[in-house]
């Protein structure tokens, strides 16, 4: 059986994931993100850009091509990076059930 | 959404010729339209930003517009064959997608022969008749359907060519129909006109020999290479084929004594047919251009507007092409050779909708801008060489006669390295942008005219630059490049991942090229066992190196690596201070090259390339830097091993690195290779003040003069 995730031991790789969304990460972190990156059922989730730079939104791709997009409203991301934190904590909790209540950064 | 969309007849239009472009309006039904020249197309704002020179013309300006619809799917049609009364119709079939409704086997007006979700049917007008058993996918059937018109009784009867346990999928049936359907002149494979004026009910799947007993026997064997289909019978019942189905397709018969349909051509009687296939979406054109014998040849493109764009919704495209030099007209020193075969590989790209992995493989969400929502509800638009059809057969020939949404600028790829994420065409404009900044005077010729006019294309140049991802190369286009740098041409491979794939054109068709993903190399889908030879042209289809002609025989590097997150950057090496590379460096005290950019935040990366003499490099090849530090993402390509090691992964693998690399040819030219596709997203970094932009320059300035090499 494929890697499951274990929130005792990968809780480690979420901050390292907070602090890089899009970067170089540890063995450990990307065995993390290959589990949460794959959804069986064949619907994948996808970044909507709204406009180029400045705007993103999440959509969720169906299983079958023949069924439409659905695109979220909001939240409305102004950076990549927000976006893939979103994703994230989303994908901890369909996984462990646990809630991950920080931001992608610290506010001042 | 995307609102507006087009493509152009021709990628390449010599100085005073002229160029039609198709248009269509998702709504409203005006457009304005305007000729510019592309400068850069990449609207990061951590780069230069959006560069268009609008040129005067006569054409520019207001145009009428409406939605245009692309109706694909492929099939056969017999127009000269009589109303059937009685009829007895065999043929071969070889179902992939069952789960689509009427798939038309045969048919003339409302008698239809086809398949309701692997079920053998006749249709005769409303009424319909079918076998109690299903196809399997993937097996060969023999099929046999008859109507007796005077005694109005049907038989309908398939066979399996392989049977298995347990499986109920031979039948036969016969019985009454009700009420004689009409009939009329023509016969259709495949397909069948439907009451909106399009062709539909497509049929996915091989098809062979299909016959109307007495009347015509088509033999899919003959013929291959062109869109004819031979009638064997007495009355030359000659079909003629739409939209391109897959043909040099093995048959019901073929049993791997012969892998060369050239050969054995009874063993390659069958077509392909997909509801998806598309050649020529055949719009009305809605804006000409005649253009000026004065235009500088570049590149250039025809920017329509139908309103203002907002978060929902883009209404402006750049429908781009490029203005070659006229046919004995003055020619530059310098020319871009744009990679057009590859462009046209990667048309409609669409593995971020189709592919499951792809997420994991680039390392970070999958983007969808307008473009490629449209995309996604657009499959009609058809797909590119990396795509499979919906029946899971891979994509491949690829048109450009079609819309193509990542031929544009402005177009952000879901691959393109993190930043400004460009690939193929738009990844270029950072070419174009950086020689207009220092005023390189240059022509743009493009793989087509290459391969239509070989050497004598190349030969008053001295200079040859690349694409970033110059991929896919005809046999002419490889002759003729080869010739060129043997009697002194001196090329600048500004990109990675070149001269991989074996393409054919189409000598009937234009605009069509085709690919055979044979044995090895990245492959989004391998060819059948069998399917390896080109229908065009009788070639054997695959990589360059498995030919046996590595990359490395033409650009002294080949493919080593790839991945999609991060770039990174160079590390120079003792060759870089040998004397014979001090023309390259002069003025570059780093010795870290290119730690910055805007694909990926570095100059080596996406897709890399190594020097080895072993597969043909020159033996004097200097390799002046190489990269490291890459990211696990970046891995090793699956030609470079046997055995798959366990540390793929460039944070694991010396391998996965790019080489910068110069060598000098026999024939006094050279070849320089940055071996990095993200090295052209550092040339504007500092205002174009960086060691990327100073080494390029350097070669080109070094290359420009006519004293040989060696």
């Amino acid at each position: 059986m494929a890697y499951r995730i274990n929130p005792e031991t990968d809780r480690a790789y979420i901050e390292e994931f907070r602090r890089s969304p899009i970067g170089l990460h540890s063995p450990g972190l990307r065995r993390v993100l290959n589990t949460l990156r794959y959804d069986p059922t064949g619907r994948q989730v996808i970044l909507v850009c709204r406009k180029p730079f400045k705007e993103w939104v999440l959509g969720e791709m169906p299983a079958h091509r023949s069924e439409p997009l659905a695109v979220e409203a909001g939240p409305v991301f102004t950076s990549r990076e927000e976006a893939e934190w979103e994703v994230f904590r989303r994908r901890w909790k369909a996984h462990t059930g646990e809630n991950i209540n920080l931001p992608l950064k610290e506010q001042d | 959404m995307l609102e507006i969309l087009g493509y152009p007849d021709r990628y390449s239009v010599p100085q005073g010729g002229e160029i039609r472009f198709m248009v269509s309006l998702e709504e409203g039904e005006k457009f304005e339209a305007r000729l510019v020249r592309v400068i850069n197309g990449d609207c990061n704002p951590e780069g230069p930003g959006l560069k268009f020179k609008e040129i005067a013309h006569a054409a520019n300006g207001s145009y009428p517009g409406k939605r245009q619809k692309i109706d694909a799917g492929s099939y056969m049609v017999a127009p000269s064959v009589p109303r059937l009364g009685s009829f007895t119709f065999t043929a071969y079939v070889w179902p992939t997608l069952r789960t689509r409704n009427f798939q038309t086997i045969a048919a003339q007006g409302s008698v239809k022969i086809g398949l309701v979700e692997g079920a053998l049917t006749l249709a005769a007008g409303e009424e319909r008749h079918a076998l109690d058993c299903r196809m399997l996918t993937r097996q060969w059937y023999a099929i046999k359907v008859s109507l007796d018109a005077k005694a109005r009784r049907f038989t309908l009867e398939q066979m399996p060519l392989s049977t298995y346990a347990l499986q109920n999928d031979r039948g036969r049936k016969s019985g009454r129909i009700a009420a004689l359907p009409k009939t009329r002149k023509g016969f259709w494979i495949a397909g069948c006109p439907q009451g909106d004026g399009t062709v539909g009910e497509h049929f996915d799947g091989k098809i062979e020999s299909p016959a109307l007993l007495r009347i015509a026997r088509w033999d899919f064997s003959r013929e291959i290479p062109t869109t004819k289909t031979i009638d064997l019978g007495p009355s030359k019942h000659h079909g003629r084929l739409v939209n391109m189905p897959a043909r040099a397709m093995k048959g019901h018969n073929w049993d791997g004594s012969e892998h060369r349909w050239m050969f054995k051509p009874e063993h390659y009687g069958a077509i392909h047919f997909h509801h998806d296939d598309l050649y020529d979406a055949g719009w009305e054109p809605s804006v000409a251009l005649k253009i000026p014998a004065d235009l500088k040849s570049g590149p250039y493109a025809l920017h329509v507007r139908s309103g203002k764009s907002d978060e929902m919704a883009t209404r402006e495209d750049y429908i781009s092409f490029f203005v070659v030099p006229r046919k004995g007209g003055r020619r530059e020193k310098i020319a871009f050779l744009a990679p057009t075969c590859a462009y046209m590989a990667y048309a409609n790209h669409a593995e971020h909708i189709t592919a499951r992995e792809a997420e994991r493989t680039v390392g970070r969400l999958l983007q969808f801008g307008h473009s490629d929502l449209y995309m996604y509800e657009h499959p009609e638009l058809g797909g590119s060489l990396y795509d499979s059809h919906l029946d899971g057969s891979g994509v491949c020939y690829s048109s450009r006669l079609r819309p193509v949404l990542n031929f544009s600028s402005r177009y952000h790829s879901w691959l393109g390295g993190h930043g400004s994420a460009l690939w193929q065409y738009n990844a270029d404009t950072h070419l174009f942008d950086w020689l207009d900044h220092h005023g390189f005077a240059y022509d743009a010729i493009t793989d087509e005219d290459l391969h239509q006019q070989g050497h004598s294309l190349l030969k008053d140049y001295r200079v040859v630059l690349t694409g970033t991802h110059p991929e896919y190369h005809s046999t002419p286009m490889w002759d003729a490049m080869k010739r060129w740098l043997d009697e002194g041409g001196r090329l600048m491979y500004l990109g990675a991942n070149g001269w991989y794939w074996r393409v054919a054109f189409h000598k009937e068709l234009p605009g069509v090229i085709e690919v055979r993903r044979a044995e090895d190399g990245i492959r989004t889908w391998a060819a059948e066992p069998g399917e390896y030879y080109h229908s065009f042209n009788g070639e054997l289809g695959g990589l360059w190196r498995r030919i046996g002609r590595p990359p490395n025989v033409m650009c002294a590097v080949g493919f080593i690596a790839q991945g999609f997150d991060l770039s990174s950057y160079y590390r120079r090496g003792p060759d870089s201070y040998h004397p014979r590379a001090n023309f390259i460096f002069e003025g570059v005290d780093e010795e870290v090259i290119g730690n910055f950019g805007l694909i990926g935040g570095g100059a080596a990366g996406l897709e890399l390339d190594c020097v080895n003499v072993r597969l043909g490099s020159p033996p004097n090849t200097l390799k002046l830097a190489s990269s490291e530090n890459h990211s696990a993402l970046v891995m090793l390509v699956n030609e470079e091993f046997g055995v798959v090691p366990p540390n793929l992964g460039g944070d694991q693998n010396d391998q996965v690195r790019a080489d910068l690399a110069f060598a000098e040819l026999p024939g006094g030219g050279a070849v320089f290779s940055v071996s990095s596709i993200a090295w052209c997203g550092s040339l504007s970094h500092n205002n174009y003040d960086n060691s990327v932009s100073h080494i390029t320059a350097n070669v080109l300035n070094r290359f420009v003069k006519p004293e040989p090499f060696a």
